[in-house]
């Protein structure tokens, strides 16, 4: 019995993907559930893997090739029911003789080449050949040996190299400059001084982590500001859609995670019904799936804010881009001893942290965005605030 | 009924085109006007020159050879009947074997002359024939000079020249070229005082510098006399003879040379007979201006051999008329033009391949030049015939043959190794490197090889 593996279900507005790698050859044998084939898309990288156990005895769409819902990709030969899985198809081995024709050299060396390569220790077969029927002149190998040797292993890359975009790659390339093209994009700064979330943290930490079984981060913090500040400030969390604009109800915040593929944002959907301690459960569990590229499409779609953290990489201040139809994306950055001054004139070492607004000011006011991170701003310096909502 | 290919012309260019493309399966027909096959070639050129070349020789060493070996010769006369009847049956044969030949692969032989109509038409007397394709090979004469009227008779080409019925006392060449010399070296070796006329300073033209040289030196040893840089103003029959008028080139006075016989040996011009009906483009020497697959300008019409120019050699006709067959059957034919041999018949032989030192100097191509004279090779002296030299030509960088010049014994033979290398893009080591029976003259070019990279044994 055979069965057809075909590319599944990708999510919302997905249609097709690219075979971006096959684990196994036609003639493998093949346990259930083991993945045979990636796919990549716009947003994800998805294995397919088998249902069953079997062969795999045919490849049907090439590493490469572009493939819509429901596609072919290969046929996978189900194991009988005594659990012994059909012998591997092996391609049929060509004659014996054709074997020995082939391993011969096409063309007997002339008698000047045979000395040249044998004193050179020079293979024949790499040397490029202009004669008669592809025949190898002394000329040929003269020149081979003229050419300039090759740079050393180490120099021997190439000056640049050209690689097709990966989809996720021609994506955020796309998104990023919709994103620039449409909105009208600035961007405010402040700062925070993140006394009080350190104190907070370390007064916590061990009693935090027992409990719930995960460290107390920044991001919970500033998710939950930032939840606070949005329903403040309904304009941030709101978004353009043709002519009206949709203000949003629900505060789904995206969290942008840089993996090896890429920047990806899955959401932290209903953020302002968590608590601190679910919040950093739900980055942490979506974080491991970004960088495992096991994100689902519906993880990744419907967040109405953003905020990304290059403090991480040592960023001090930048300047995010949109991820539309969003209309805010919170920037955080390295915290950093700084000397402040103080309400009484006294100079203090203090952990600080640039934060960014960027936002489309064709959805919100400036006053609205300043006020937004100011708020974002005092949640954070003085996180009382956000459980007695002030 | 109509034919794939109509051949007009059935010289060496024309019967192997026919031949071959027979044998691609194509119904073919070739027009001759002649009553024999062959061309000038076989007929009145390379085949009965060689007859007489071999003839003369022979009595030429009986006369002058053969005593070093010890074998004496007394009351020695040459018969010229019979020297032009062997040379007439070597003739015969070689032709009805061409014959033979059409017949075995189901060739047409048309005889007559051809009128080409179109690419679809040919006349033949009251004869139209339809084809898919004309292939032209109508050849070359021999080119007039002003102020010399051929009449075949004291004033001839070298068809004339192939049949005279007495041995001239005194003949006069014009022309230095290869047919000059071989016609001059035949009468002059029965007997005739030949004096060449070339109006340049040198003779065989196209020859290498090294070999021009020598075989002067070594065709005046034997008696022939020249007037280089000297044009012949006029040839006007005198009772018997003929007086010849000779001026320098350079300026100077004229002089008069007396001669029973006056060979025109200036070269030769494409012959285009029964082409009139075309609108062919001809290049301002009359040569019929094809591309590299022989089409002409006129589509479904071909020409090959001396018609189009070039070498005018048999063997680059042949090559051609395999070439064309193939194409016209689909095939990729292809001439390598940059490795056509070429001999001269005289004793000794030039064999000459590839390119000549003045060439590859003016080229600006640095080459290496490995030469062996054939009085160090040992078969050559067994034999008492040990005059001339091998010489390769290589690149300096990459050894590549570029080139190949031997005068000797054998040289037109020895010279097709040399031609195979090349062929091959083979580099003199090659040759160098490949065993060569000894004792044999093939061993002067392996000499020569080796002195490519100055390490010849024996010399």
């Amino acid at each position: 019995m055979t069965q057809d593996i075909t590319v599944p279900t990708l999510g919302e507005s997905v249609t097709e993907a690219t075979v971006a790698k096959w684990f196994k050859a036609v003639g493998d044998s093949i346990r259930a559930d083991e993945p045979l084939v990636e796919l990549e898309t716009d947003k994800v990288t998805v294995e397919v893997s088998a249902p069953n156990a079997g062969v795999l005895t045919h490849i049907m769409a090439e590493t490469g090739a572009i493939v819509a819902v429901g596609a072919l990709l290969g046929r996978v030969a189900v194991s009988t029911a005594k659990g012994a899985p059909p012998p591997p198809v092996v391609p049929t081995p060509p004659a014996p003789a054709a074997v020995a024709v082939a391993a011969a050299p096409e063309h007997p060396l002339s008698p000047a080449v045979r000395r040249i390569v044998t004193e050179g220790g020079l293979d024949a077969s790499a040397i490029p050949a202009t004669g008669k029927d592809g025949r190898l002149t002394k000329e040929d190998v003269v020149n081979f040996q003229a050419a300039p040797p090759p740079p050393p292993a180490a120099a021997a890359a190439p000056r640049e190299e050209r690689v097709p975009m990966t989809r996720l790659r021609r994506r955020i390339a796309e998104r990023l400059k919709e994103a620039q093209n449409t909105a009208a994009m600035l961007t405010t700064f402040n700062e925070v001084d993140m006394t009080g979330i350190l104190a907070l943290r370390d007064r916590y930490r061990e009693s935090f982590e027992k409990r719930h079984g995960v460290r107390v981060g920044f991001m919970s913090f500033f998710v939950k500001a930032c939840v606070a500040a949005l329903k403040e400030f309904p304009a941030v969390n709101a978004s353009i859609d043709g002519n009206d604009l949709v203000y949003k109800n629900h505060y789904d915040i995206g969290v942008a995670v840089g993996t090896a593929q890429g920047l990806v944002v899955p959401v932290v959907r209903g953020a302002d019904a968590l608590s601190f301690a679910e919040v950093e459960k739900t980055i942490g569990l979506l974080g491991h799936k970004a960088r495992d590229g096991k994100l689902s499409m519906d993880e990744l779609t419907g967040g109405t804010f953003t905020i990304t953290n290059g403090g991480v990489y040592g960023s001090l201040m930048s300047t995010p881009i949109l991820n539309p139809p969003q209309s805010g994306i919170l920037g955080m950055h390295k915290v950093q001893q700084r000397p402040m001054v103080m309400a009484d004139g006294a100079i203090q070492a203090r952990p600080m942290m640039y934060i960014a607004l960027s936002y489309d000011h064709r959805v919100i006011d400036g006053r609205e965005a300043v006020s937004f991170l100011v708020r974002v701003k005092e949640s954070c310096e003085d996180p009382a605030r956000l459980l007695l909502d002030v | 009924m109509a034919y794939d290919l109509i051949v007009v012309g059935g010289g060496p260019g024309g019967y192997v085109c026919a031949i071959r493309a027979a044998q691609l399966g194509m119904k073919v027909a070739c027009v001759e006007k002649r009553d024999t096959l062959g061309g000038t070639c076989l007929n009145v050129g390379c085949i009965p020159s060689k007859a007489l070349l071999q003839s003369s020789h022979l009595f030429e060493m009986a006369g002058h050879g053969f005593s070093a070996h010890g074998i004496k010769v007394d009351g020695l006369a040459a018969d010229l009947d019979v020297m032009m009847g062997r040379k007439a049956k070597v003739v015969d044969e070689l032709t009805k074997g061409i014959a033979f030949l059409f017949r075995k692969n189901k060739v047409d032989h048309v005889h007559g002359t051809a009128r080409v109509v179109s690419a679809h038409e040919v006349v033949v007397g009251d004869r139209r024939l339809q084809t898919k394709a004309v292939v032209i090979a109508t050849g070359s004469e021999s080119a007039p000079l002003p102020g010399v009227d051929v009449d075949e008779e004291r004033i001839v080409t070298s068809t004339g020249a192939l049949s005279l019925t007495s041995v001239p006392r005194k003949m006069v060449v014009i022309g230095a070229g290869v047919i000059g010399l071989e016609l001059g070296s035949v009468w002059r070796r029965l007997g005739a005082e030949v004096t060449v006329v070339e109006f340049l300073d040198f003779i065989l033209p196209p020859m290498d510098g090294e070999v021009r040289k020598i075989m002067l030196r070594l065709l005046q040893r034997q008696g022939m006399a020249f007037r280089l840089g000297h044009s012949v103003t006029a040839a006007v029959r005198e009772g018997e003879g003929v007086k010849v008028t000779v001026e320098p080139v350079q300026g100077g006075g004229a002089e008069t040379l007396a001669a029973d016989i006056v060979l025109l040996a200036i070269g030769r011009r494409p012959h285009a007979e029964g082409l009139d009906a075309l609108k062919l483009d001809r290049d301002p020497r009359g040569f019929i201006v094809v591309d590299r697959r022989f089409c002409t300008n006129i589509p479904g019409i071909h020409a090959i051999g001396d018609v189009i120019g070039g070498a005018m050699l048999a063997h680059k006709a042949e090559d051609e008329g395999v070439a064309v067959a193939e194409i016209l059957a689909g095939g990729a034919g292809h001439v390598n033009y940059d490795v056509i041999p070429s001999v001269v018949y005289t004793w000794p032989e030039v064999g000459a391949v590839g390119r000549t030192e003045e060439q590859l100097k003016e080229a600006g191509i640095a080459f290496t030049v490995g030469k062996f004279p054939f009085s160090a090779n040992a078969r050559a002296k067994c034999n008492a015939d040990a005059d001339g030299f091998a010489k390769i030509l290589a690149d300096a960088r990459t050894d590549r043959i570029l080139g190949a010049h031997i005068v000797g014994p054998q040289a037109g033979d020895l010279i097709a190794e040399v031609s195979v290398a090349m062929e091959f893009g083979a580099s003199a080591e090659d040759i160098a490197r490949s065993c060569h029976a000894h004792p044999s003259l093939a061993e002067a070019v392996r000499e020569a090889a080796l002195a490519v990279a100055g390490r010849a044994v024996h010399a």
